[in-house]
């Protein structure tokens, strides 16, 4: 056994045992909280497969910023946790079986006598001067550059839709209301008044 | 050596366990969304793995594609289940049941 096998087996043991903590984890903050050991270990398969870029955009953009929201939002509402369970028990069996169908018919379909190393053997490792990001940079911002644009795009829409979706729509400070401030006319905001003067009462 | 068919045992595993906590997870939208993520790990694990075993660079353009579109559906995920929260006051998925699908 290599040691590229032990630390992948290492590696895939934590991946897997997060994962079911995550999915059988009767406190939601604690699911996060496993889920984010589940994406280390998945950044650290990724750099064993010579993806340092994405393996490193896994950790920052996910653990750092999505898992950080789901743990903001699970704070933020106050979940009963004992309604959430309820069903628990009644679904378990059924998807026991489904996964473990599929998991069969994977390891059928994907195992070594199609997918071994005789079929498809391991590349060259690369060397100190290899450089994944820019291998990414170039094909991304060559070949793949109209996708890259229009996946900004779609953050951007994205940002859009969350703030439009949770803003409250009886807004509590002051705004304008153009078509009232186009509309007005003098009369409507300037009065004459004739005030008698003190002057002229005296006499 | 690690050969690609471990790789793409590992991913089907993985996804595998996300689809059972969809299954037992009935009723809480938050742990539905995380098994989603679960799920799209495992599938960008398999493209990073053909990558590496092809040679080609095209799966990992298309990994980062991937968690570019499921930031933006955790972001709006999250965004209507904070405003399903406001309007039922739970997030229980029984109690979603206005449009009677």
């Amino acid at each position: 056994m290599s040691s590229e096998q032990i630390i992948f087996y290492i590696l895939s043991f934590w991946f897997i045992a997060s994962s079911l903590a995550m999915i059988f984890a009767r406190n939601a903050a604690k699911a996060v909280l496993f889920l984010v050991l589940g994406f280390f270990s998945a950044a650290s398969i990724w750099i064993l497969l010579e993806a340092e870029f994405l393996a490193i955009t896994l950790i920052l953009v996910y653990v750092g910023a999505v898992m950080v929201l789901f743990l903001f939002v699970i704070k933020m509402l106050n979940i009963d946790k004992s309604t959430l369970r309820a069903k628990f028990a009644g679904y378990l069996p059924l998807g026991l079986i489904v996964a473990l169908i599929i998991i069969a018919e994977m390891t059928l379909v994907l195992g070594g006598a199609q997918f071994g190393l005789e079929i498809m053997p391991s590349p060259e490792r690369h060397g100190a001067d290899y450089s994944n990001i820019t291998v990414l940079a170039m094909q991304l911002y060559t070949t793949y550059v109209y996708p890259f644009e229009l996946a900004a795009v779609l953050l951007l829409i994205a940002i859009i839709a969350a703030i439009t979706l949770v803003r409250k729509k009886e807004s509590t400070h002051k705004k304008q209301n153009v078509s009232e401030q186009v509309n007005v006319r003098a009369k409507d905001r300037v009065r004459l008044v004739t005030i008698a003067s003190p002057s002229k009462e005296k006499k | 050596m690690v050969s690609l068919s471990d790789y793409l045992i590992l991913s089907s595993i993985i996804f595998c366990i996300g689809l059972v906590g969809i299954f037992i997870n009935r009723t809480n939208i938050i742990t539905l969304l995380m098994c989603v993520e679960l799920i799209l790990v495992a599938v960008n694990t398999n493209f990073i793995a053909f990558s590496h075993f092809l040679g080609n660079e095209a799966g990992q353009i298309f990994v980062f594609f991937i968690l570019t579109v499921a930031a933006a559906e955790v972001a709006i995920g999250l965004a209507i289940l904070t405003l399903l929260f406001r309007v039922r006051g739970s997030i229980n998925v029984d109690v979603t049941n206005s449009l009677k699908g």
